[in-house]
């Protein structure tokens, strides 16, 4: 198990190099440059600024400082917000976004589990059909648009929510229902089809065979079998919420690392990029890691070894 | 002997989206005390369906009953309320399936499978479970069952699993025991082995066993009687000497023939031409009309009493009516020849 986790971590470094080094030159790349803005610089100050920033060394010396950097977490002050560390930057806007992750992670497992076994119990009747409607529904829908649907409904019309303000526990919930939508109608299809799955299989016959109550063969033996698609899902949901959460937090204004990165993007804040990318990478493969961990100790059948590296 | 189970023109039939499938047609068998009664037949001829219709397993819907009646313990199965057959289940009667591979729980320790009757039939508590479950393993011959208790079904082999299905069916020691092709998905000597084990623990518990299978091979040297069933009907009734020895039916006749014999110099193996026929519009007559070498006019227009040629031997075939042409069977079966028991 100690082996296991070693080699995945030993692999997760792997990953994380090769992410630094392609953002590195994919920045390097990008034309345009932090501080062609709208207030033009005299040329002389630029280039004093670029001296001072280092964009005019080698791009190898570049390289290798900002590796050397990356590795104890110092990505280096902002080239917009002066005085600004972009670590300073990540930890002040990532409490917003973890709080409204977990949320949306939270809302979309509950909720697209407890419908997808409602529909498979429903089978073929109109509990089943309703559910589904509303599930291709939420597939289709993008957040952004669920997202001014639900700050129309319960923010301008029923004012129960605030439209976007970032100060309560209750301000959050409009933005993690938005993000959670469409993961929530991916869970429910697949744990009804899951469901539907294990409800016909062998071992669910034995369990009746052997007496037990219907209510025992469906969730005793039926559930847990039927989770292992749900949880294999956990990482693509997992990143799916990341990516979401750039759009989400920009339209109801959360200060949160996702709406830092957007407007990283566009001023061109080499720094702060890089420092995100590098952030919700560390995040992502963290979460995959322990969304494997998790598989391993529902399903015995997937054996967590060092030989195997996992699956 | 004693009857445990007796089921009387059992009809099943299924509401498919095309039209009524009728997989079981006024089916009748008896079942005693210590003993094995196979059901013979090609597959889809109705064999699971009824075995499934005793446990009550089978889906309904799709699935209904259309007729007839299944008694045990002087009670008729087809009326008990789904609570009701909860605790007849595993207790009374036990099942096993055709598939070891699927059809224990991937995600559940063995013991756990095995405790789970014993705790809501036997108000056991789990450590008495547990010890009970190391003994009904030991008794089923799997090794070292104390470690593999713990186990789960996927460190299991084939011939393993089935042994603990096996246990698992055992374990509340039923009056009846159904067991659905247990040995078709297995190697050739692990089905022996499989089969050896039946017949011990039926010598040691007197469990009544229903054998399901479509292979007259695993009949011979387990069953004490068979029933042919064919097209959703049983065709022909008898003790295990007369269907191998004397048997009446054309279509015996030809499931005897397709199979293969040790003593088999050369010869073809006969396979029975045609294909069974559609339940969906099961044909008036008698079902085998279509593919029987024999057939005659009354054959396609009314199904054939059962005719009684001994105490045990019943056999539904119009060529044993007294107006009928003398028809030899085929060459291959030995008539009167050597018991298969010895
Ligand atoms: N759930 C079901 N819905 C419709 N038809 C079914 C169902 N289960 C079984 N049947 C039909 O019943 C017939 C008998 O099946 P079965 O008893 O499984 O045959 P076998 O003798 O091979 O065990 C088959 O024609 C099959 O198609
Ligand atoms: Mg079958």
């Amino acid at each position: 198990m100690a082996k296991y986790i070693m080699k995945r971590i030993a692999y997760i470094l792997l990953s994380l190099y090769l992410i630094i080094t392609a953002t590195f030159f994919l920045m390097q790349a990008a034309p345009g440059s932090p501080f062609a803005s709208e207030r033009k610089m005299t040329p002389a100050l630029e280039k004093q600024m670029e001296e001072a920033y280092g964009l005019n060394d080698p791009i190898h010396e570049q390289y290798i400082d900002y590796l050397v950097n990356a590795i104890t977490f110092d990505f280096g002050p902002s080239f917009k917000y002066v005085g600004q560390d972009v670590m300073d930057i990540i930890l002040r806007s990532f409490p917003y976004s973890i709080v409204l992750g977990l949320e949306a992670i939270f809302i979309a497992l509950g909720l697209g589990v407890l419908f997808g076994v409602f529909a498979a119990l429903k089978h073929n009747r109109f509990g089943d059909y309703t559910a589904m409607v509303i599930a291709v529904l939420g597939i289709s829908v993008p957040s952004f648009i669920m997202a001014t649907i639900l700050q129309y409904i319960f923010a301008i019309q029923l004012d129960l929510f605030s439209v976007a303000r970032m100060e309560s526990f209750w301000d959050t919930i409009l933005p993690a229902l938005a993000l959670a939508t469409t993961p929530l109608a991916f869970i429910a299809r697949l744990m009804r089809s899951s469901m539907l799955d294990v409800l016909s299989s062998d071992y669910i016959k034995t369990a009746k065979s052997k007496g037990m109550s219907q209510r025992i063969v469906t969730y005793k033996h039926g559930l847990r079998n039927a989770m292992l698609p749900v949880i294999s899902y956990m990482g693509p949901l997992v990143a799916g919420i990341l990516t979401g959460s750039f759009v989400i937090e920009k339209i109801f204004g959360i200060p949160g690392l996702g709406s830092e990165f957007v407007t990283s993007i566009t001023n061109r804040d080499y720094t702060v990029i890089m420092g995100t990318t590098v952030f919700y990478s560390v995040l992502l493969l963290i979460s995959i890691l322990i969304v494997d961990l998790i598989y391993g100790i529902v399903d015995p059948r997937i054996k967590i070894n060092a030989k195997g590296g996992g699956k | 002997m004693k009857k445990v189970l007796s089921v009387n023109n059992l009809s099943v039939s299924f509401d498919t989206y095309r039209s009524e499938v009728k997989a079981v047609r006024d089916v009748s068998f008896d079942l005693h005390e210590q003993e094995t009664l196979a059901i013979v037949g090609e597959s889809g001829s109705g064999k699971s369906v009824t075995a499934q219709s005793i446990m009550r397993l089978v889906p309904m819907p799709p699935g209904k009953f259309v007729g007839g009646s299944i008694i045990f313990n002087d009670e008729d199965l087809t009326e008990k309320s789904e609570k009701q057959m909860e605790s007849i289940r595993g207790k009374d009667i036990g099942m096993i399936f055709q598939d070891p591979m699927t059809s224990l729980n991937p995600t559940m320790t063995i013991g756990k499978q095995i405790a789970e009757g014993l705790i809501k039939h036997q108000n056991m508590s789990k450590n008495d479970a547990h010890v009970r479950g190391v003994e009904l393993l030991k008794l089923v011959g799997i090794p070292n069952p104390e470690k593999r208790i713990k186990q789960y079904p996927h460190e299991f082999s084939g011939g393993m699993r089935q042994r603990a299905m096996i246990a698992i069916a055992l374990a509340c020691n039923p009056k009846v025991l159904i067991a659905d092709e247990p040995t078709t998905a297995l190697d050739v000597t692990i089905q022996a082995q499989i089969l050896d084990l039946m017949r011990e623990l039926q010598k040691e518990t007197g469990t009544a066993i229903i054998l399901i299978t479509h292979d007259l091979g695993v009949v011979a040297n387990t069953a004490h009687r068979v029933a042919v069933m064919y097209g959703g009907k049983i065709v022909e009734t008898g003790s295990v000497d007369e269907i191998f020895y004397n048997p009446k039916h054309p279509y015996t006749w030809g499931l005897l023939g397709s199979m293969p014999k040790l003593d088999n110099h050369g010869e073809e193996l006969k396979a029975i031409p045609g294909s069974p026929p559609d339940l969906a519009d099961p044909p008036k007559g008698c079902p085998f009309a279509a593919r029987c070498p024999y057939v005659m006019k009354a054959c396609g227009e009314h199904m054939p009493a059962y005719y009684e040629s001994s105490e045990t031997q019943k056999t539904a075939c119009w060529l044993l009516d007294e107006r009928a042409p003398k028809v030899e069977p085929p060459e291959f079966i030995n008539v009167g020849g050597s018991k298969v028991h010895g």
